[in-house]
C-alpha cells in the first residue's frame, strides 16, 4: 500500500525573455506565491526538492547550491535532481519520492531557469551536451538533434510542416489567456512555416523561446493535504525512463523512453486504456513536432494518426482530449526546468476547475504531464487526478 | 471565470534597460580545461580513423556490431573484445540543413549551411548510425535513405578524430 | 512506507591520482560489474532503477546525466541524476524503494578529476558570481576563515587539525586503495607552507580518480540476493544558507552536519551516538574539518575532539575509531564520490572485509560527507549489520 501524496499548492513567476531578477530572487517568488496559494510558510515544509538545467547558463559550479536559499531550504533538507530538460516534471517525482517514502509529510518542489544571463544565446551552452570525443568535434549546434529527429518522425508517416505548424498554432494561442506568458501575438501556419530557417525543418517559429522565470509545487501527505484543503490534486502515478546516450543508433521516429516512462506511471495508477482514462495532458513541447511525437509516446494517440486527430479538433480545449491548455512552451514560454513544473501547475489548477479563461470544460479528473530532457533520451511522467 | 492563477515576479527587462546603464551587470567568462580520458574503446576508434579506417566491436551474445565501438554491451553488459572493421559507406537516416553555427550566430551570407546527417553505417549493426555531416552535394538533393560515402581528410592532415573524415558524400 | 532497505552489493574502480587507462564510463562499467557481482550476479535489467550523483563542470558535460544509463546496464530504466553528494544520491536511492515503487535500486559516483586542468576555477565558480567572486582569490581562503573562527571558538589549536593529517595518512598505509599514504611528523605538516592561513598544504586532502557503485534491496529482496546485507538504519542531509556571511552560527561551525546528523539519529533511533556508533567515516576534506564535525555530529562536546584526538580517542584502538580507511586526507579526495567512499569503509568494516585495518566487534557505523568549499551541505548515513 503506497502512502497517499498530494499537490496542495502552486505558483510561479512570469515567464519572460531577461529577468530583472536573479535565479534566487526568481525562486523566493514562485516559493512565496506558492506557500501563500495554501496559506503556509515555511517553517511548515518538512524539506526542499529543487531543480534547474544546466549550470553552464548560470556559469555557476554547484547551481543547486546557489538557488537553494531562493527556494527557502535554508537549514533544511534540499536535494536537486537533474535530468537535463525533463527536470521541471522529473523534481515532482523527486518530491514525490521524498513524501511517498514516509521521512517527510511537505515537500516543496521548485524549479528555476534563467538563460539570459548566458552569452552570446544560451544555445551555444549546449555544444557541451554531445559526446566530448565522438561528437563535439562536428561543432554541433543544439538544434541539429532535434531537427534530426523531426526530419525522421515528417518522413516516417509523411506529415508535412504545416502540420507541425497546427501544433504551434493551437498552444500559442492557448498561452495568450495564460496570465504569465511571454507572448502577446497570435500567430497562424503561415507565420510559423514562413518563420526564419534555423535547421530544416526547424523554423523559428516551430521552437519555444528562450525565458528566465520559475514554479512550484507544494507536496503534502493525505494527513497534512486533508488539513490543508478540500481540493487536494493526487499524484497517482509517476514514471521515467532514460534511453541510451548513443542516441544516433537509435531509431527517432519513436519516443520509446516516453513509452517506458508513462507505462510505469499508468501502471502505478491502475490506468489500462489512457486514452480514455485521461481528461487533459500537458505534453513537453519546446518544438511542435514534440507534442505530437510525445502523445504517441504516452499511449494518447495512434502511431501516425496524431496529425488527422489534431486536424479533427480532438486535442482543442473542448476537444475529446484537451493538450497543453496552458499554451505549454510554446504559449507560455520555456524557462527549461520551471517549465516542466509549470505543467503540473497548470494540472493543478484545470483538476480544482480554477484555470480561468482556459479551463478545459466538463470537470476534469485526471490529468498527465509528461517532460523530455538530455540528448532526446529521458522521459518522466506525473499523472494526477482528484 | 475567474482566474485563480498565482503568479509573482518575473520582471521583464528591455534592451533599452541595459544599454542605458539601469541595469548593473557582473560578467565572467569561465575558464575550464579539461582533457578527457578516451579509453580502451574509444582510443582504438580514432587510432583506426586515422589510419582512414572504421572499426566497430561485436557483441558476442547480441550480435550487435556496435558504433562507435565499446568495451562493453550496454545490453548484455558484457566485456566486448572482438573488433570488426566495418566500411566506410553508409545511408543516411535523417539529416537537416543548418543555418546556425554552433553558438547560435547565423552562417553568413556567403557561407554554405552546416548538413548534419544520421548515417547508418555499412557493416554495421542496422540502425547503427553515427552523427557526421554531408557534403559534396546540393541541400535540395539530400533524401533519407541515399547513399553516401565517406570523405577523408589526406593521411598527413588526419590526428585521430572523428573529424578525420571531412564529410560523407552521395554515392 | 516502514520498509527496511538494505546494503546488498558494492563495486569499486580506479582509485588513482590518474587513471588514464580506462575512460569514464568503462570505469564506472567495472564498478558496477564488481557490485552486481557482489549481489550474487544480478543483472542489471532485474535492477528496478538507478541513481548518479554528479556535476556538469567537474565532467566538462553539460547535463552529464545523458552519459548516466549505458554503463551501469540501464538503458530505456528509471534513472536520474542527483547534483549532491553521493549520500544524498544514497538517500534518493532509499526513498525510491521505501515508496514500495522499487525494490532495487543501485547508486553510483565517480571522480575523474584528473582530466580537469584547474579544479580552483570550478570552486570559485561556485561561489556567489556578484558577491565573492570579484574579488578573485583562490577560493581556498573560505577554508582558512572557517578554520581561523573554529580554532577561535573552540581553542582547538593548529597542531590538533595537523595530527588529523598525521592519523588518517598513516592509517591509509593499511588501505590498499588509498593513494596518500604516509608517515609523516607534525612539523611536516605545521611547517608547510600556507594555503590560506591557518591552513596549511598538507591540511587539504589530494584529488584522486574513483568509481563506486552500491546496490540498495528491500527487506524481502535483500534475503534472496545476499546472505551478508548491512542495512540503512538512518539518513539525513541539509544545507545552510549558501552565502557565506550569513550562516546561522557563523563560519566556525557545521550546522549542516548536525541537523543532517540529528535527522539520520532520528531515524534510526540512536539518542546517544557515542554510545551507539562504534566508528565513524565523516567528511576530512580538510584536517579541521575532521574536529569540526565530529562536535557537529555529536560524537563528542564541542571544543572537546582536538584533545580527544590526542588521548588516542578516535585511532583504529580507540573509542570511536575516526576514518580508519584514512579518510580523504589518506585515500584522495573523490568529489561528488566522497560520500561512497565514506560509505565503502563502513560497509567493508561491517562486512567483516576490511583486511589489515579490520576493526573488531562493529556492528553500527556512520558515514558523513560534506560538498566542500563554498557550500554548507552535508549528508550522513547510520549503517548497522542488525536489521
Amino acid at each position: 500500500m503506497m502512502r497517499k501524496v498530494a499537490i496542495v499548492g502552486a505558483g510561479m513567476t512570469s515567464f519572460v525573455r531577461r529577468a530583472l531578477e536573479t535565479p534566487k530572487e526568481l525562486s523566493y517568488q514562485a516559493t512565496k506565491v506558492t506557500l501563500d496559494s495554501c496559506g503556509l510558510t515555511l517553517d511548515d515544509v518538512d524539506c526542499i526538492a529543487h531543480g534547474t538545467a544546466p549550470d553552464a547558463f548560470d556559469g555557476l559550479h554547484q547551481n543547486g547550491e546557489y538557488m537553494v536559499d531562493g527556494c527557502g531550504g535554508w537549514n533544511k533538507p534540499t536535494m536537486r535532481v537533474y535530468v537535463g530538460g525533463g527536470t521541471g516534471i522529473h523534481a515532482v517525482v523527486h518530491g514525490w519520492h521524498h513524501v511517498a517514502s514516509g521521512l517527510f509529510d511537505t515537500c516543496l518542489v521548485v524549479c528555476e531557469e534563467k538563460m539570459s544571463s548566458a552569452l552570446p544565446h544560451a544555445q551555444a551552452f549546449f555544444l557541451t551536451i554531445f559526446d566530448s570525443i565522438t561528437e563535439r568535434p562536428l561543432e554541433p549546434n543544439l538544434l541539429w538533434i532535434f531537427a534530426l529527429e523531426m526530419n525522421r518522425y515528417m518522413e516516417r508517416y509523411g506529415y508535412t510542416k504545416e502540420d507541425m505548424a497546427l501544433v504551434a498554432v493551437k498552444n500559442k494561442q492557448n498561452g495568450l489567456k495564460h496570465p504569465a506568458s511571454q507572448f502577446s501575438e497570435k500567430v497562424t501556419v503561415e507565420d510559423v512555416v514562413n518563420s526564419e530557417m534555423m535547421a530544416y525543418p526547424v523554423s523559428r517559429l516551430d521552437v519555444s523561446p528562450v525565458s528566465d522565470g520559475a514554479a512550484a509545487v507544494l507536496l503534502a501527505s493525505e494527513r497534512v493535504a486533508r488539513r490543508l484543503t478540500d481540493k487536494p490534486v493526487w499524484i497517482e502515478g509517476v514514471g521515467w525512463s532514460l534511453d541510451t546516450a548513443y542516441w544516433a543508433t537509435r531509431d527517432l521516429y519513436y519516443p520509446r523512453y516516453t513509452d517506458t516512462a508513462a507505462r510505469m506511471a499508468y501502471d502505478m495508477a491502475g490506468i489500462r486504456e489512457p486514452d480514455k482514462e485521461i481528461h487533459v495532458a500537458e505534453p513537453y513541447d519546446p518544438f511542435d513536432y514534440k507534442a505530437l511525437h510525445h502523445l504517441e509516446g504516452l499511449q494518447l494517440s495512434p502511431r501516425g494518426k496524431t496529425v488527422e486527430l489534431l486536424r479533427d479538433g480532438h486535442f482543442d480545449i473542448d476537444g475529446n482530449l484537451p493538450m497543453c491548455p496552458s499554451g505549454g512552451l510554446l504559449g507560455v514560454g520555456n524557462p527549461i526546468a520551471a517549465a516542466g513544473t509549470m505543467k503540473v501547475c497548470e494540472l493543478f489548477w484545470q483538476l480544482r476547475g480554477e484555470a480561468g479563461q482556459r479551463q478545459v470544460p466538463g470537470n476534469p479528473r485526471r490529468g498527465v504531464a509528461q517532460s523530455w530532457g538530455d540528448l532526446m533520451q529521458v522521459s518522466s511522467v506525473v499523472v494526477v487526478g482528484n | 471565470m475567474e482566474d485563480t492563477i498565482k503568479v509573482a515576479g518575473g520582471t521583464g527587462l528591455t534592451a533599452d534597460d541595459i544599454k542605458s546603464g539601469k541595469i548593473f551587470l557582473t560578467e565572467d567568462s569561465l575558464d575550464c580545461a579539461y582533457a578527457w580520458d578516451t579509453g580502451v574503446a574509444v582510443n582504438r576508434y580514432l587510432a583506426e580513423l586515422k589510419q582512414g579506417k572504421i572499426i566497430a566491436t561485436r557483441c558476442k551474445k547480441c550480435k550487435r556490431t556496435m558504433l562507435p565501438p565499446r568495451l562493453f554491451c550496454e545490453l548484455c553488459f558484457i566485456p566486448c573484445s572482438n573488433w570488426q572493421y566495418v566500411q566506410d559507406t553508409g545511408i543516411v537516416n535523417t539529416f537537416s540543413i543548418c543555418h546556425v553555427h554552433w553558438d547560435a550566430t547565423r552562417i553568413g551570407k556567403d557561407e554554405k549551411p552546416h548538413l548534419p546527417a544520421v548515417i547508418e553505417i555499412d557493416g554495421a549493426s542496422e540502425g547503427m548510425g553515427i552523427m557526421h555531416l554531408l557534403g559534396e552535394v546540393d541541400p535540395e538533393e539530400i533524401k533519407i535513405g541515399m547513399q553516401v560515402k565517406a570523405v577523408w581528410k589526406p593521411e598527413a592532415e588526419r590526428t585521430g578524430s572523428i573529424i578525420d573524415i571531412k564529410y560523407f558524400k552521395p554515392l | 512506507m516502514n520498509k527496511k532497505v538494505a546494503i546488498v552489493g558494492l563495486g569499486f574502480s580506479g582509485f588513482g591520482t590518474t587513471t588514464p587507462d580506462l575512460s569514464y564510463r568503462e570505469m564506472i562499467f567495472e564498478a558496477a560489474t564488481r557490485c552486481y557481482e557482489d549481489a550474487g550476479g544480478i543483472h542489471p535489467q532485474a535492477i528496478d532503477s538507478f541513481v548518479a550523483s554528479s556535476e556538469d563542470f567537474m565532467e566538462g558535460i553539460s547535463i552529464a546525466d545523458e552519459y548516466v544509463p549505458d554503463q551501469l546496464g540501464a538503458v530505456l530504466k528509471p534513472v536520474h541524476s542527483i547534483t549532491g553528494d553521493s549520500l544524498q544520491g544514497l538517500a534518493s536511492a532509499m526513498m525510491q524503494i521505501k515508496t514500495g515503487q522499487q525494490n532495487i535500486v543501485a547508486a553510483s559516483a565517480f571522480s575523474k578529476v584528473s582530466n580537469l586542468s584547474h579544479h580552483e576555477h570550478l570552486v570559485s565558480y561556485a561561489t556567489d558570481p556578484v558577491y565573492i567572486r570579484p574579488f578573485n582569490e583562490n577560493p581556498y581562503f573560505i577554508a582558512g576563515l572557517e578554520m581561523n573562527r573554529y580554532l577561535h571558538e573552540t581553542g582547538t589549536t593548529r597542531d590538533q587539525c595537523a595530527k588529523v593529517v598525521l592519523k588518517n595518512r598513516y592509517n591509509a598505509l593499511k588501505n590498499p586503495g588509498a593513494c596518500y599514504g604516509a608517515r609523516l611528523e607534525l612539523e611536516d605538516v605545521t611547517g608547510a607552507p600556507a594555503l590560506s592561513y591557518p591552513l596549511g598544504i598538507y591540511d587539504m586532502s589530494g584529488h584522486l580518480d574513483g568509481a563506486i557503485v552500491v546496490l540498495l534491496a528491500s527487506e524481502e529482496r535483500a534475503r534472496e540476493l545476499t546472505d551478508k546485507p548491512v542495512w540503512i538504519k538512518g539518513i539525513g542531509w541539509a544545507t545552510d544558507t549558501p552565502n557565506l556571511d550569513s550562516r546561522i552560527e557563523g563560519m566556525g561551525s557545521a550546522v549542516y552536519a548536525k541537523l543532517a546528523s540529528q535527522q539520520a539519529y532520528r531515524m534510526a533511533d540512536i539518542n546517544n551516538p557515542f554510545n551507539e556508533i562504534d566508528f565513524a567515516e565523516i567528511d576530512d576534506t580538510f584536517s579541521y574539518k575532521e574536529l569540526q564535525h565530529l562536535e557537529a555530529l555529536n560524537l563528542c562536546g564541542p571544543g572537546e575532539a582536538g584533545r580527544l584526538l590526542e588521548l588516542g580517542c578516535f585511532s583504529p584502538d580507540g573509542d570511536i575509531p575516526v576514518n580508519v580507511s584514512g579518510g580523504s586526507l589518506g585515500a584522495g579526495y573523490l568529489h561528488e564520490a566522497n560520500g561512497l567512499q565514506r560509505l565503502m569503509e563502513v560497509i567493508l568494516q561491517l562486512r567483516g572485509e576490511a583486511g589489515p585495518r579490520q576493526l573488531l566487534d562493529v556492528e553500527t557505523g556512520l558515514a558523513f560527507a560534506w560538498r566542500g568549499v563554498p557550500t554548507a551541505t552535508g549528508a550522513a548515513a547510520v549503517i548497522s549489520t542488525r536489521p
